[in-house]
């Protein structure tokens, strides 16, 4: 009976939070997207799907804003014909899609949504699965995305769906080895690899980039936590940047690129196997801000101290202050998605050379670099001055020397001649 | 052949962070944000704007006072002041049109008419409104002065058949233009 519960409580908690938290999320951002996009160039945008009630002789229309927009678009896309080109090979045709959507599903098992909640007697954690390995898990399964585009664009058997898969591989190795660098120095600063337990740690003391407060009080950080926001807010760049990458956003988003391959790796592709990239794609973007989120903007905490408080608001015997929180998670999402939109309005898109340049040349270095600086400010208290001094030293004497072989290996810019 | 040496600009060390760049950049799609919010972008005003960006929004608001003398909607057939129709079926604009739109079957006007003189006119005139292009050569090209571009763009159509003007619905649309060049009035 105990294991029935157990059992219908994973289940009640998988369909919940993936099909009925993070999947509603993906149409929503579609819709941000184009209406933020549109109002940053000076139009309107979607505002008119909804309920035509002037069809059934109202004076005016229900139209929500145009919220309904991406549901008609979805439905659009069940409605076109699923074609499938002849010289494409079939059994990964047919698998790509899958391969780059169910990655960032499943990815949503380990995000911590809010703190324990108490239903009818019974302490949950509002997240899916509470492993021990947050961080890492998401990375192995999330690196997997990467498959699906090489091998839509392998698959296709086309020029340009292929040159946009084989971006797609160099794009994902010269940047995911950055994405797991920069979080070390985050990790070393929790000792910790739970989610929820990083994220509690956060709404005690203090975000890892707004440490303002220590047990629940408002306090200034003393000088320890003050310094470590330097390699906290490297590592939050890198990582920020690596994600746009991960994501294929814009100024990264070189395997579609439509300017230049047509559409990239999904040229071939038509109706909901089209929809399902689409789909992938938002999906990796809410659950590579919720990461960001999670890691360095306190998670579900409110902060400033006011944390516990809500977490225990309780009506009667249900303690539902998670929910609250939870709420609070999902507005710092959909704000940081709004953020992705700005970025891809505002940077454009980078050169294929350049993008590698910055991935292996400034980031890796700037990462590893982090990771040791990250590692004297936190080792600091328990080491003398003297072996602090040489550290510094030893540090200062890496960092010139890595500056100076970048410097070295770029060959100098040659004369054009026209 | 002569050569130019090109010399890549000398960037100085805040240029190259390109960070300053990026963060002027937000500032300018945010200004763009808030201005096309609050309908204070570029050019609202002379757009006539809904109030949100510089767009128009189509069909509570409409362009018709703002269109320009010079703007070319539908082709349409016009009548003068003495209800003469002005169409002799030369099939001029029929053969000028590229997209071949205008179709014309010409007849004889009978001898017990008014304007027998005129000798033909059109039995038939149908122009594709699928097809036509707008770029008003019937109009130009037509020696009698009886096909005019006129304002109207809202031309829709359930069904292929809908979308072709038939020669009454041209003069309904045209209707009578005064002040032409009235040639066939002398006696003769």
């Amino acid at each position: 009976m105990d294991l029935l519960i157990t059992l219908a409580i994973i289940v009640t908690k998988i369909v919940f939070f993936t099909f009925l938290v993070v999947l509603p999320l993906v149409p929503l951002s579609v819709y941000f997207e184009r209406r933020f996009s549109a109002i940053i160039q000076d139009r309107v945008g979607p505002n008119r799907v909804g309920i035509p009630l002037t069809l059934f002789g109202f004076k005016k229309d229900f139209h929500f804003f145009g919220l309904i927009q991406p549901i008609a678009d979805g439905l659009k896309l069940f409605l076109k014909e699923d074609f499938t080109p002849d010289h494409v090979r079939k059994a990964f045709y047919w698998l790509a899609p899958a391969l780059t959507l169910v990655p960032a599903l499943i990815t949503v098992c380990v995000v911590p949504f809010g703190p324990d909640v108490t239903l009818f007697g019974r302490t949950e954690k509002l997240v899916i699965a509470d492993i021990d390995v947050g961080p890492l898990f998401v990375f192995a399964i999330s690196s997997l995305t990467v498959y699906g585009i090489t091998l839509a664009g392998w698959s296709s058997n086309s020029k340009f769906p292929f040159i946009g898969g084989v971006r797609s591989t160099a794009q994902m190795i010269s940047y995911e080895i950055c994405l797991g660098l920069s979080i070390i120095p985050v990790l070393l600063y929790f000792g910790e690899l739970n989610l929820n337990r990083i994220v509690q740690e956060q709404a005690d003391n203090g975000w890892l980039l707004l440490p303002f407060w220590t047990d629940g009080k408002l306090s200034l950080p003393d000088l320890q936590t003050a310094l470590f926001l330097i390699p906290a807010f490297i590592a939050f760049l890198i990582f920020t940047i690596s994600i746009f990458a991960e994501t294929n956003r814009m100024p990264f988003d070189l395997p579609e690129c439509e300017t230049e391959l047509v559409g990239g790796y999904h040229t071939e592709y038509s109706s909901m196997k089209f929809a399902m990239f689409f789909m992938g794609e938002y999906a990796a973007m809410v659950i590579g801000s919720a990461l960001i989120i999670t890691l360095f903007l306190g998670g579900w905490s409110v902060g400033f101290g006011l944390d516990a408080a809500i977490a225990n608001f309780s009506i009667g015997d249900f303690q539902i202050g998670g929910f609250i929180h939870m709420g609070i998670f999902l507005t710092k999402l959909l704000a940081f998605i709004l953020f992705f939109i700005l970025v891809r309005w505002t940077v454009p898109r980078f050169r294929y050379d350049q993008l590698m340049k910055l991935g292996w040349v400034i980031f890796f270095e700037a990462a590893l670099i982090n990771v040791f600086l990250a590692a004297l400010i936190i080792a600091a208290p328990t080491m003398t001055t003297a072996i602090l001094i040489i550290g510094l030293i030893l540090l200062t004497i890496v960092t010139a020397a890595v500056i100076w072989v970048a410097k070295i290996s770029e060959p100098p810019a040659k004369i054009l001649r026209v | 052949m002569p050569t130019i040496k090109l010399t890549r600009p000398k960037l100085d060390a805040g240029e190259k962070i390109y960070f300053g760049a990026l963060i002027k950049g937000f500032f300018l799609t945010m200004k763009h944000a808030v201005k096309s919010l609050r309908g204070k972008s570029y050019g609202a005003e002379g757009l006539a704007s809904s109030g949100m960006g510089v767009t128009m929004q189509f069909p509570e608001q409409r362009w018709d006072e703002h269109m320009p003398e010079y703007y070319r909607g539908a082709p349409t057939l016009v009548t003068d002041e003495q209800g003469r129709e002005r169409c002799v079926s030369c099939q001029l604009c029929e053969f000028i049109c590229p997209p071949k739109a205008i179709k014309i079957i010409p007849t004889e006007i009978p001898s017990n008419e008014k304007w027998a003189k005129v000798e033909k006119r059109p039995l038939e005139f149908d122009i594709d409104m699928i097809r036509c292009i707008y770029c008003g050569m019937c109009e130009e090209v037509c020696p009698e002065q009886a096909i005019y571009l006129r304002k109207d763009y809202l031309i829709t159509g359930t069904t292929r058949k809908d979308m072709v003007h038939n020669k009454k619905k041209l003069y309904e649309i045209g209707g009578v233009r005064v002040g032409l060049v009235n040639k066939w009035n002398e006696l003769k």
